[in-house]
């Protein structure tokens, strides 16, 4: 850092004085330009060269190692999933930040609400990765998301009577979803059997009590949905002592073209009955909702979903940020320009549309860069919200360089190129940033 | 929607003339959004509590179901994780470990940028502006980009897996954003206080010391919070140039292969970890924002 490279002409003071001013201003210069020298500015070039390197450093191989980035799987899905991240957090989280900056305007208790959201900027990327490693956990019995989703799901779509169940004979075919047949049509004053199997005793609805043979009425089609399991063996497709009924099975009966004129729940005892019915023959079904599922939980730290997962723990921790950023803009907007927005008779909607979101474009714009920059370099959430079987899945570049560096391959040469790689992507945002504050200077 | 309705009438904006039927009507339209408002504030605050409930269960238990159930039943929970965490040395140590890089990297950066910054915002030299953009050019350079060299270099000077090295780390890539917010909040001063001083025949480095330090505090009572909740939360430097120089992060990080047999010592020590930079961040919270609307708004 030469300060005293160009020596500029300082009218009043005499040569020996200027100079001894230039040797104090680089006196307090000095420790930051050695410190930014030998440990930004010196590695980095030396990255750029090492990047035309090969593994050893021995031979120069020019671009091998850009290509390589390009034509590696995982370094491929580590491109695309930051793609992803690029294209969906900074936006996710200026929105976010925007929604409740402009909800919390109004109301007294703003600082407890601002405290809660913005607390996760004091945890490390990494604990907060561990959070929702426990939070994301598949089974909704253990994994605090999915049991929150469960609840909804499984009133949305109440889990059948029998999930697990399936036909004891061929007699019934089709599938879970479709729901089971009857294939030998029943005419009216006939019977039907409804025989199902593979329900573990703790399955087995509560109050369910020995299955009855049906009995025989005019004009109508009676029948037994039971557990076709006799302990020490049995007759199938036959209602046997210490069988049980099946309650709570939706019994739907089918006209001969296949069109349904009735649906039933079965009693205690499994029988179930559809009374004056017209003269004919009928088809009998068990309805899919008896087999419907209860809610198991979304994968979110398998391979598929691990990406949205880390990017869910992500906009979690940066929302206080964007929130408190845009606040404080949404602060120094002028009270009085509203006010005549909504004189002139503009809704809320239009104020901020066209008002608040105007007026707020810098600020919105400085929280959108900055996600930028982060979401470009994320690493530490990845490592611990992603379990090692799914981190090839949920790599990104900044894991990528660090992997091929240091974590085993121990590759330089193109653990540099992929840190090149970033650096080049994070230029354009950095002419962005120098301009802006350039005018500043 | 009781609670709404008292929130409504501490605000000022109420017109004083409206009836109570008419307020009690505008707190009952307003009820949905107080409401939904407490419903994202709990649902913000819900990891990190239940981070803390899991830090309270045997692994058995974190296996068979979730950390509700200690809500119900209270006499599952036990501190047992803790006081083992504490019996055996490796949290204790990375603890400490922790906090002398984190001290170090706080401290050090500021006083350097400090200098810098004064010199940018106060000192004459040729070429002072182009040196100030090249700063704020660093500002942009990735820590990925400085792994390798100085990986190499650590190793040739001895630095490797010393608290130092982590430190000088820290210290090099805080500078950039350091030197950018001292110096403009030094340009705030005004100019008659170092003028004055120097026709009192002060010598700058007395200038900085007795002036410009305590006239930068705020500004740097902001910039340390950063730091430090910058530097204890690593993972990435000390992951690098550390082995058994292990601050808390990479204690935890060599657990989470057996994420679900080794959580046990990950919960708790993970929320020991988030408890210290919180308890900060809580009680300082104003500077904190403070610099993070100089660093991203001026």
């Amino acid at each position: 850092m030469s300060a005293t490279a160009h020596p500029e002409t300082a009218p009043e003071l005499s040569e020996s004085g200027r100079w001894r001013r230039y040797a104090v201003a680089a006196g307090f210069l000095a420790p930051a330009a050695i410190m930014l020298g030998v440990w930004v500015v010196y590695p980095t070039v030396y990255t750029a060269w090492r990047s035309l390197y090969d593994r050893e450093g021995d031979d120069f191989i020019g671009l091998d190692n850009y290509k390589t980035i390009f034509t590696t799987d995982i370094l491929v899905t580590a491109v695309k999933n930051n793609a992803l991240w690029v294209l969906v957090v900074p936006a996710f989280v200026t929105a976010v930040g925007l929604i409740f900056g402009v909800l919390t305007e109004k109301i007294s208790w703003a600082v407890a609400f601002k405290t809660a959201v913005f607390m996760p900027m004091a945890i490390s990327l990494f604990a907060a990765g561990v959070i929702w490693r426990i939070m994301d956990q598949k089974e909704p019995e253990r994994g605090t998301v999915n049991a929150m989703i469960g609840v909804v799901a499984d009133y949305v779509n109440p889990p059948g009577a029998l999930p697990t169940a399936f036909p004891a004979t061929p007699g019934l075919t089709g599938s879970e979803s479709e729901g089971y047949t009857l294939r030998r049509p029943v005419p009216t004053g006939g019977t039907a059997l409804l025989p199902l199997t593979g329900i573990p005793p703790e399955d087995v609805p509560a109050g369910a009590t020995q299955a009855v043979q049906p009995e025989r009425q005019v004009g109508a089609v009676t029948g037994v949905v039971w557990r076709d399991f006799k302990p020490g063996g049995g007759t199938i497709g036959k209602v046997e002592t210490q069988e049980l009924g099946l309650p709570g099975v939706t019994v739907e009966l089918l006209d001969s073209s296949g069109e349904q004129v009735g649906s039933t729940t079965s009693a205690d005892d499994g029988t179930f009955a559809f009374e004056d019915l017209e003269a004919g023959t009928y088809r009998a079904k068990i309805g899919t909702q008896t087999f419907q599922k209860p809610f198991d939980g979304v994968p979110w730290l398998g391979p598929s979903l691990i990406t949205p997962a880390a990017m869910i723990a992500y906009i979690w921790v940066w929302a206080g940020f964007s929130m408190v950023v845009i606040a404080a803009g949404l602060a120094a907007i002028p009270r009085d320009t509203l006010e005549a927005a909504r004189t002139d008779g503009a809704s809320e909607w239009q104020v901020f549309r066209r008002v608040t979101v105007p007026l707020l474009a810098p600020v919105l714009s400085v929280v959108f860069i900055t996600m930028l920059i982060n979401v470009l370099k994320v690493f530490d959430i990845i490592l611990s919200v992603a379990p090692g079987s799914v981190q090839d899945d949920a790599n990104v570049i900044a894991l990528a360089m660090w992997r091929t560096s240091f974590g085993g391959v121990n590759d330089f040469g193109l653990g540099s190129a992929i840190a090149v790689f970033l650096f080049v992507l994070v230029i354009p945002i950095l002419a962005l940033n120098v301009r802006r504050f350039r005018r500043e200077v | 929607m009781a609670v709404a309705a008292e929130e409504l009438r501490g605000r000022p904006e109420v017109v004083v003339e409206e009836s109570v039927a008419r307020k009690i009507g505008r707190a009952a339209a307003r009820a949905p959004l107080h409401l939904a408002l407490l419903f994202i504030g709990l649902l913000w605050l819900l990891p990190t509590f239940a981070l803390f409930m899991t830090s309270l269960m045997t692994p058995q238990d974190y296996n068979s179901f979730g950390w509700w159930r200690l809500l119900s039943e209270p006499s599952l929970a036990t501190w047992n994780n803790y006081s083992n965490l504490w019996r055996d040395s490796d949290i204790p140590d990375a603890l400490v470990t922790t906090l002398l890089i984190t001290i170090g990297g706080t401290i050090l950066p500021i006083v350097i940028a400090a200098l810098a910054g004064y010199a940018f915002a106060w000192l004459e030299f040729p070429g002072r502006d182009w040196l100030f953009i090249l700063v704020i050019a660093l500002l942009v350079v990735p820590l990925q980009m400085a792994l390798i060299p100085v990986f190499k270099l650590y190793n040739t000077l001895g630095l490797f897996d010393t608290i130092l090295g982590l430190v000088l780390y820290h210290t090099a890539f805080a500078l950039p954003f350091a030197i950018f917010l001292l110096r403009n909040f030094f340009m705030g001063i005004p100019k008659d206080v170092f003028e004055s001083a120097r026709i009192d025949g002060a010598s700058e480095a007395r200038i900085f010391l007795r002036l410009v330090l305590p006239l930068g505090l705020p500004a740097i009572a902001s910039l340390a919070i950063f730091q430090f909740l910058w530097v204890w939360n690593d993972l990435l430097v000390a992951l690098t140039f550390g082995r058994e120089t292990q601050p808390i992060t990479v204690a935890i990080f060599n657990n989470v292969r057996q994420f679900g047999n080794n959580i046990e010592l990950i919960a708790p020590a993970s929320f020991i970890s988030l408890a210290i930079p919180l308890a900060v961040f809580l009680a300082f919270q104003r500077y904190f924002t403070q610099g993070l609307l100089a660093g991203s708004v001026k």
